[in-house]
Parts: C-alpha cells; sequence; structure tokens
C-alpha cells in the first residue's frame, strides 16, 4: 500500500530494509544460537545514522519524529526483533533526556547517541516492580551535590551494553507517585555494575541483564527535570516509544508472512504447490489482512502521535497491543504453515514464533495497555457534554 | 588529498544467457550492480578519507544509466561524481576506456591517487587500471589487499601476489588496484543518501575531456569482438539412465574402469 | 605524459598552439611548450609541418608498418629462480602459431642469473631465446618489467606477444599493451590464425556466459595473455639459439620500492595439482550440504572445488574456485555436483579427462561439456554414491 512518505522517510525505510536484508538476515540464527549481542550490526546502524532518527538536528540527529522511528524499526523488525530491540532500546532509554533533560544534558548525551557512539538503556522494571511501576524500590538520596543511589533494576534491555542508562528512583517515599524521579547514570560510575546476562525465550540476541545500584554516588546534575517527575517522565516516555513497540511487531509479522508465503509457494504435497490450497490461502490471508492492518494503525496513529495529541496514551497502548497481539498470531499461523519444518531452527519461522510472545509482555503488558485504553474511555466519554445515543 | 574511484556498472552476470537461434545476447530485463570490486575501492578510498581527510570522486564512464551507480557510491559517502557518458564512447575496449578515464582524471587536476578494482566481472581483464596510471604516467600497484598512506607523498600497500604477498612503496600520485581484503564496503547512511538525491552529477562527454572522436569508443579501441558463440557440445558424453541405485553402480563400474586414482 | 617537442625542428610558428583542443601548447619564444594538460589527443602531431612534434610511448593510434613485424613472442615468467610452467604452455601454443604462418618463435626470458633456464625454453620449441639479465629484475616490478620488454618488441617487432595470465602477467602486460599502443585481450582460452593471418583470441565474455573471437586488426604486436593449464606443454627441442640483449640502465629505473617480498606457501597448488576433483555449486543448497561433496573428495583422496556461486554463498573458500574467475584444473576426473555449467565454469575445467556431472536438470549446461551425465536428485544420488565408494574399501 502506498503510505505517502516523504523521500526521507523512504530512505530511512529503504536503508534499514537494505541493513536488515544484507547484514541481519544472514546472521540472525546464529546469533539467536548464542545469545550473542549484535556489536557488528549497531554499528553499521550506527555509521548509516539511524541511531538519529528522532533525535533533533542540532544534536545530530535527523530530526525526525515517532513515525520515522516506527519505519526504520519496522524494517529491522523485518529480519530479527532482537536486533530491532537492541536498537529501538537505546531510543527509549534517550527519550527521558529528549522530552526533559536540560540543555546541558541534551547537548551532552544526545549527540553521541545520534551517532551511535553511545547505546543508551532505560531502567524502570524491578523484581516487586513489573506492571505496578509504583511499587519501584531503588531510592536516591541527595547527599550534598551527589545523589546516591541504591538497589536493583531487573531485565534491562541492553543491560552492560550501554553507556548510558536513564534510571527511575525514589527520592521521596512520602510521596508516592509524586515521589520517583530519573536519573542519568552512566557505566562507570562508582557503585554501579551488572548482574547476569538473562537466558530468554526469544530475542536472544538482545542483552537483558540486572543493574545493580550500591552507593551509586552520581554528581546532582544527572537528575532529569525535577524531583517527582519520575512517573510523569516515565508516561510520557511510554506514549513516545509504544507505537515503536507496534512497529516491530509490524516488521515481525511481514517477516514471518515472508517466509510462509515464499515456502507456500515451493513446497509440494499432493503434486501441487501447498498455496494452491484453500486451507493454506485463507491462512496467509488472514495474515496479510492482519499485519497490514497493524502496518496502518501504526502509520497513523504515530502520525498523529507526532502532533503531541491529548489523547496520546490511548493511541499509543493501542499500537502496542493490536501490533504485539498480531505478531503473535502471524508468527503462530507461520509455523503451521510450514508444518514440520516450521518447528526446526532451519526455518527463521521457529526463531520469530519464540520472539513474538515478548512483545505483548515488555514496555507495559497488553492487559496493562488494555486498562489504559479503557480508563482513557471511561474519562473521554465522561467528559462529553451530550453523548451520540 | 583527491582521490579519484574508478567503478563499473555492469550487468548482473547471472542473468545474461545467449539466443542460442540468433547467437545475440539476452541482457533484456538483466539488472545493472556496481562491479563488487570497485565497492571495494570506494571502501579503501573511504577509510583513507575518514583517516587522514581526503576528497573523493567517484568516476564512470558508461551509459546515463551509469548515474545511478554514482548516486549509490554518493549515499556511501563519497564527495561528489563525474559521469563519462557519450555516445562516442561506446563499444570502447580496455585501452578507449582507460584513455576516456585519463583525460577525465586529468581535467579534474590535482589528483594523489587513483583506485580501481582490481577487476570487473563481466569482462574479468583487470587491463584498464594498469592501462589507466600507463597514460597517466603514474606508478601503480595491482592486487592489492592493504593500503596505507605513509607519509604525504607515499603509499605503503600490501600486494597478493600468486607467491606471497609484497609490500611496495609508492610515490604518489598514484594508482591503486585493489582486492576484497580492504575492507567490507559500508552502507549509505541516511544523511549521505539525500545528498546524494541532491547531488548534481556532471556528465562529461568526450569532447568535454578534450579527446576527439576517433580516439575514444569503438573508434578509438584497438581490439574488437568478430564472433559470440556458446562452446560446442561434447560428442561422446554417457548418459546414465535408471533408478538412483543403477545410476550409482553404474558411475563406479565406470570410474573402475577409467583406474581413476583413489578408488 | 605529453606530446614532445623537437626542439631542433620546431620553428615556432605556432599553428600546433591554435589547435590544441585543451590549450596545453604555448610558444613563449623559441619554440613550442607543451603543459600537463595535454591529453596526448594528437591533433598537433598532424598540423605541424615541420615534423617536430610527436607522442610519447602512447596515444599515435593506429601502426602503418604492421608488415614489418613478423614472429610470435612468448614471455617466459622467471618467478626467483624457476621459470613457471605456464611459460612452456606458452610457448608450445606460440610454436604451434608461428608454425602455421611460417615465422620464427621466440621466448623473452627476464630476471637475475638466468644461466640454465633459457636452455629450458629451447626445448619447447623456441626458435631464439632473449635473455635480459640485470639485477634490477630480481625482484618484479611492473615498470622496469614492462620497459625492458616493450624495447625489445620496439626493436625486434614480433607480431604476435602471449604472457601467462599469472599475477605478474595480469599486472604488468596492461602496461605493455599501454605503452606500445596495441590492444590486448586476457585469458584466452583459444589461439588461432585467421585466413588474413591475424590472431584470433578467443575467451569467456560478458560475465562468462559465451564465448567471444576478438581481433586486434591493426595495433601491433597482437598481444594476449593465457592462463595457465590452459594450454599444454610440449617438449620439441629445437636447433634455437640464446641471444642475450643488454638494453641501457634508464630502462630499468623505476618509481616503485619493493620494501618486502614475503613467500606463502600457494594455497591453490593442491587444486591444481590434484589428480581428482570433487566440485560443488549452488544446486547444494546450503553450507552443510556442501559437506558431502568434500566427503567425497576425502574419500578419493582428492582436492575439493567450488563453483562461482558456491563461493559467494561462502561454502567454500575462495582458493577452491574453479573457473575463469578462479582456477583451470584439467585433473583425471572432475566430478561437478549441483553445478549447472556457465561458461565461466566450463572453461576452468573442460581439459579435465574424465567429467562427470550430477544434476537434477537434464538442460543443464554442464552435462554438454560431461563425459557421463548423471540426471538425478543429488541429495538422493551423492550420498548413495560415497557409500557405494565406502563399501569398496
Amino acid at each position: 500500500m502506498n503510505y505517502f512518505l516523504t523521500d526521507e522517510q523512504k530512505m530511512i525505510q529503504e536503508l534499514a530494509e537494505q541493513i536488515a536484508r544484507e547484514k541481519i538476515r544472514p546472521v540472525r540464527a546464529q546469533l539467536d544460537e548464542a545469545e550473542e549481542f549484535p556489536t557488528e550490526i549497531l554499528k553499521i546502524l550506527a555509521q548509516s545514522d539511524l541511531f538519529g532518527v528522532c533525535i533533533p538536528e542540532e544534536y545530530g540527529g535527523l530530526g525526525g519524529g515517532i513515525f520515522e522511528n516506527c519505519l526504520a524499526v519496522e524494517q529491522l523488525a523485518r529480519a530479527c526483533i532482537g536486533v530491532a530491540t537492541s536498537y529501538a532500546a537505546s531510543g527509549l532509554g534517550a527519550y527521558p533526556i529528549l522530552l526533559y533533560g536540560s540543555e546541558a544534558q541534551k547537548a551532552a548525551y544526545l549527540p553521541d547517541i545520534a551517532a551511535g557512539k553511545r547505546l543508551a538503556a532505560f531502567a524502570v522494571t524491578e523484581s516487586g516492580a513489573g506492571s505496578d511501576v509504583t511499587a519501584i524500590r531503588t531510592t536516591a538520596v541527595k547527599d550534598g551535590d551527589f545523589y546516591v543511589l541504591n538497589g536493583t533494576k531487573q531485565w534491562i534491555t541492553n543491560g552492560g551494553e550501554a553507556d548510558i542508562y536513564s534510571v527511575l528512583a525514589v527520592t521521596d517515599k512520602t510521596k508516592g507517585p509524586r515521589g520517583a524521579s530519573f536519573f542519568i547514570v552512566e557505566k562507570g560510575d562508582p557503585g554501579f555494575s551488572f548482574g547476569k546476562k538473562e537466558k530468554k525465550l526469544g530475542i536472544r540476541a538482545s542483552a537483558t541483564r540486572e543493574l545493580v545500584f550500591q552507593d551509586c554516588r552520581i554528581p546532582k546534575d544527572r537528575l532529569i527535570a525535577r524531583e517527582g517527575m519520575g512517573f510523569i517522565i516515565a508516561m510520557k516516555t511510554f506514549d513516545k516509544s509504544r507505537p515503536g513497540i507496534g512497529a516491530l511487531g509490524v516488521g515481525l509479522a511481514q517477516g514471518a508472512l515472508d517466509v510462509a508465503v515464499e515456502y507456500a509457494r515451493k513446497r509440494i504435497q499432493f503434486g501441487k504447490p501447498i498455496i494452491t490450497f484453500q486451507a493454506i490461502q485463507h491462512k496467509l490471508a488472514d495474515m496479510a489482512i492482519k499485519t497490514e492492518a497493524a502496518r496502518a494503525l501504526i502509520y497513523a496513529a504515530a502520525r498523529h502521535l507526532d502532533t503531541d495529541p491529548p489523547d496520546a496514551g490511548k493511541v499509543a497502548a493501542m499500537c502496542k497491543v493490536f501490533a504485539s497481539d498480531t505478531a503473535m498470531e502471524v508468527t503462530t499461523e507461520a509455523v503451521q504453515v510450514l508444518g514440520g519444518y516450521g518447528y526446526m531452527r532451519d526455518y527463521p519461522v521457529e526463531k520469530m514464533f519464540r520472539d513474538a510472545k515478548i512483545l505483548q509482555i515488555y514496555e507495559g503488558t497488553n492487559e496493562i495497555q488494555r486498562n489504559i485504553i479503557g480508563q482513557e474511555l471511561n474519562k473521554e466519554y465522561g467528559r462529553m457534554k451530550d453523548t451520540f445515543f | 588529498m583527491k582521490i579519484v574511484v574508478c567503478i563499473k556498472q555492469v550487468p548482473d552476470a547471472k542473468n545474461v544467457r545467449i539466443d542460442p537461434h540468433t547467437h545475440t545476447l539476452v541482457r533484456q530485463g538483466v539488472e545493472s550492480i556496481i562491479n563488487p570490486f570497485d565497492l571495494f575501492a570506494v571502501e579503501a578510498a573511504l577509510r583513507l578519507k575518514d583517516r587522514h581527510g581526503a576528497h573523493v570522486t567517484v568516476m564512470t564512464m558508461g551509459p546515463p544509466q551509469a548515474e545511478e551507480a554514482l548516486r549509490d557510491v554518493l549515499s556511501r559517502g563519497v564527495d561528489d561524481a563525474v559521469l563519462l557518458s557519450d555516445r562516442a564512447f561506446a563499444g570502447a575496449d580496455t585501452w578507449a576506456t582507460a584513455t576516456a578515464l585519463a583525460a577525465a582524471i586529468r581535467k579534474l587536476g590535482d589528483v594523489s591517487l587513483v583506485f580501481c578494482g582490481k577487476q570487473a566481472v563481466d569482462g574479468d581483464t583487470a587491463q584498464v587500471g594498469p592501462e589507466l596510471a600507463t597514460l597517466l604516467d603514474i606508478p601503480y600497484a595491482t592486487f592489492v589487499k592493504q593500503v596505507e598512506l605513509e607519509d604525504e607523498g607515499h603509499l605503503r600497500v600490501v600486494r597478493k601476489t600468486d607467491e606471497g604477498t609484497e609490500v611496495w612503496r609508492l610515490p604518489l600520485p598514484a594508482l591503486v588496484t585493489v582486492l576484497r581484503d580492504v575492507g567490507d564496503p559500508r552502507l549509505p547512511s541516511v544523511k549521505h543518501k539525500m545528498r546524494a538525491k541532491k547531488a548534481t552529477v556532471p556528465v562529461w562527454s568526450a569532447a568535454d575531456v578534450g579527446l576527439p572522436e576517433d580516439r575514444v569508443g569503438l573508434k578509438g579501441s584497438f581490439t574488437q569482438v568478430v564472433r559470440l558463440f556458446s562452446p560446442p557440445k561434447r560428442a561422446d558424453r554417457w548418459m546414465l539412465e535408471g533408478p538412483v541405485a543403477d545410476q550409482v553402480e553404474k558411475l563406479y563400474q565406470y570410474l573402475k574402469e577409467a583406474k581413476v586414482p583413489g578408488l | 605524459m605529453k606530446a614532445l617537442i623537437d626542439l631542433e625542428k620546431c620553428t615556432a610558428c605556432g599553428v600546433c598552439q591554435d589547435v590544441c583542443p585543451v590549450g596545453a601548447i604555448s610558444v613563449p619564444e623559441t619554440h613550442a611548450v607543451v603543459s600537463d594538460d595535454c591529453t596526448l589527443c594528437g591533433m598537433c602531431v598532424d598540423t605541424c609541418e615541420f615534423q617536430a612534434i610527436r607522442l610519447p610511448d602512447v596515444g599515435a593510434g593506429v601502426v602503418s608498418d604492421a608488415a614489418a613485424y613478423r614472429g610470435v613472442w612468448a614471455f617466459a615468467e622467471w618467478r626467483r629462480g624457476t621459470v613457471h610452467r605456464v611459460s612452456y604452455e606458452l610457448l608450445s601454443a606460440a610454436r604451434r602459431l608461428a608454425d602455421k604462418k611460417g615465422v620464427e618463435c621466440a621466448a623473452v626470458l627476464l630476471g637475475e642469473n638466468l644461466s640454465s633456464a633459457a636452455e629450458e625454453l629451447l626445448r619447447y620449441g623456441a626458435d631464439v631465446v632473449y635473455v635480459v639479465d640485470h639485477p634490477a629484475l630480481k625482484d618484479f616490478t611492473d615498470e622496469a618489467y614492462s620497459r625492458c620488454l616493450v624495447e625489445l618488441v620496439r626493436d625486434k617487432k614480433p607480431e604476435i606477444l602471449l604472457a601467462g595470465a599469472t599475477s605478474m602477467g595480469r599486472s604488468f602486460i596492461p602496461r605493455v599493451a599501454a605503452m606500445l599502443q596495441t590492444g590486448l585481450t586476457a585469458d584466452c582460452t583459444d589461439l588461432d590464425i585467421s585466413e588474413d593471418g591475424l590472431l584470433l583470441q578467443t575467451r569467456p565474455a560478458f560475465g562468462g556466459n559465451v564465448m567471444a573471437t576478438i581481433i586486434c586488426p591493426y595495433g601491433r604486436p597482437q598481444m594476449a595473455t593465457v592462463r595457465p593449464r590452459v594450454m599444454r606443454p610440449e617438449i620439441q627441442p629445437r636447433n634455437g639459439r640464446i641471444q642475450r640483449v643488454a638494453l641501457p640502465e634508464d630502462v630499468f629505473r623505476t618509481r616503485v620500492q619493493v620494501l618486502e617480498v614475503i613467500p606463502e606457501e600457494d594455497t591453490t597448488a593442491r587444486l591444481s595439482e590434484a589428480e581428482v576433483i570433487i566440485s560443488g555449486g549452488r544446486g547444494l543448497q546450503k553450507a552443510e550440504n556442501f559437506r558431502m561433496v568434500e566427503e567425497l573428495a576425502r574419500l578419493f583422496k582428492g582436492a575439493v572445488g567450488a563453483s562461482r556461486s558456491a563461493v559467494e554463498e561462502g561454502w567454500a573458500p575462495v582458493s577452491h574456485q574453479v573457473g575463469q574467475t578462479g582456477q583451470t584444473v584439467s585433473p583425471t576426473l572432475y566430478m561437478a555436483i549441483g553445478i549447472s555449467g556457465a561458461i565461466q565454469h566450463i572453461v576452468g575445467m573442460q581439459g579435465s579427462k574424465i567429467i562427470v556431472a550430477v544434476n537434477k536438470d537434464p538442460e543443464a549446461p554442464i552435462f554438454d561439456v560431461a563425459t557421463c551425465g548423471v540426471v538425478a536428485d543429488l541429495f538422493e544420488f551423492v550420498p548413495a554414491f560415497i557409500e557405494r565408494v565406502k563399501r569398496a574399501g
């Protein structure tokens, strides 16, 4: 379908597609098997300017928005969402600085992130704080010109690999949701270390680790915005990043559809290519419909979100839910189309199927997303003076 | 330092066929690609640029469509491009090609270093590089796997030969033809892609580079093709029939009787 | 390099200044001066009525005295004490061409301390071996080797010059051709003489999908390179003579400095010397399946070959590539598994004694050169064949 992209958007899309095809596709199975972080590929992405997609031009970026980010992420995800997640997580880590950082913070960190010289990560989740973000226990206590952080973050994407971490910590326990704040922590800061690399079902090319803060002293100017802004920053960041998770889903679904259709055209059973059987045709048709619908939603939503609308939370959540559910469904069906071959590691759909699951879980489970949408609907309709009926 | 990289657009060789009846080449629908070795030449130039700073110009001789190849290379970070395109260039052999490239490089002026791929995959002659250097009257090194700028005026190269490797020192200006060992070609970047799209690529004709028509193209070539053909079939071949088990046995006995070593 | 002015003859008339298309000629006082802008186009040469302008080594166009060129030469490649086998192959081919034309056949040997090497060349059919023995030729450099050969050619005027398409030949022979301003055809697989006496040079063209026969009607000598093992060396001793040639010192001057020569074991030798080669191509579909080829090669104690596409896919290293861009081989048995047989591959192995082709497609061109063809699914045939060979012990 023609989504009326500008020349620049087309270039971003083409380049990400080229990298996916030439550089990621040939190594994805090996990265998955070896659970190896894609350092070389991230270097290529850096050289191609893609880390700067949504960073303003004055900081060396391309000055794009959520939509441009989605275009890049989608193409990378078509080859491997393990790699694409590592890429996207750097953008996620950058958003708190980009949205709320001081001029000095932006100047200090964004150019390196845009150039791909330093990778970023976003650290909120803890063992006791998953969907319930307010349950975080990592603390940051002011000590003169420093903050001292204590606590452990769990399942942090790019943990250990990234140089710059946006970390959420409680600065005032008494204030509840208004008592958390975001800090920039750098790899090498005293008292900051990493736990072991997690063993995962899918996206094995991405690195997931614990971040451990033991009397980690950081200068006070590492605080993003003001104390107490933590949850607001987190929510605003998710509004920007969740369409990207949707784009991961669209790319993954497209990648699975690509394999399934190509396979069905070649696989002969009962003397005919299996794509000539309606049972297979209908599966492929449904996969294609869902994938295109997800893409249409993500593209429209991303363009809408780039105008900073008041309903950002709801729309971003819709993107995340719909496209990740689509990816799960399409990859499941792709394995079915390939049958026994699909279950074997010789074909990429086995990996895609394992990879898809995380999309329904991370950056807010799909249950949480539906809560957000439901609550927003309630509020929206409550504000209406007249109802339609 | 001014560097020129010469590239060639070649048909994607896998798809070229000869029509068995007319004995003419069937090239319709065959996509063009940049000669793979030339992308290594581009990479070698860009690596020198990364390390020492340089102005890199990419050049090709070809039909107007060859501009596409130049834009591709521009999007990888090359500074500018020149397209040598003129009907008079058509039919050039390696000599006439080198003649045109040499004239264009002279026109650019003050070029310190010329990079070429070791050979083009359509012709596989590996002649244009050495011929070009000879025409420019500059020293050259072929089959180079490593290039370093030793000082302002000298290049140190490692060559691969049939017997091993050689380390040479060349005074600049010089020409180098490279192997894939110089490093994987980088992909484009978004910023370079945007620049490449907007860039104007000057098109130079034979007259623009000061060459009369009888020195370029077919007229300026020494060699000419007089016949194209598919090789003849072998008359004495034996096709093994039957199910696989029979074929296996027949082949085994055939090779045994022929006293093939190792059996 | 630019047009040369004979100061004796130049009258500073200024005609050349007006015809120069690039404005490279000025006439300050007593004679014309050519700047670096000269493109060697030769416009000025023809217009000078005093014959005061000539072009240097390059750029004059067609030789007018083609008839003055006689004889067929082969360049003998000396590599640190030994003569490369391609030299004997070329010399045998040169002998054949010379006989056909009824002219002399010569070899040119360049190097240092060349005592016995020249004698050996006489055994392969040379009427004369021209020897340039000079310390500057110890290490190969394009410039010194080209100048020597060019000087000899200018002096003796052979009509045909053959050289090996080795790393040495492919490097400096194009320079020789450019300096002599003549045509050069690389990697010929067949050489013959036409009815009107021209050298017919046949080689694969257009990515190795067709054969092309090429002529060089005006340039002299007609030059061609031939890859090792394409021609057959034949011993045919003659009462030939060895002629040592002394050249002026400036011929040996070179701008390039050879800092280091590091000999390495020739990784290609295992393939080109093998009696049995089992080769795999795209039909194997993936890297793992290439193991079948390797296993079969082990059973025959032979070498593993690969088509260009198999190498491009990364299934085999480039040193195993057979064909126009890889190596030319001529083993007793060449078995092509899953190779369709593009001409570029075929020219690299068609000299093999027995060629067995295994391919699913009965129309595959590989069957055109096979002595024995097996139309079968290689995934069924090859494992079964491996078992059969194993069973034999």
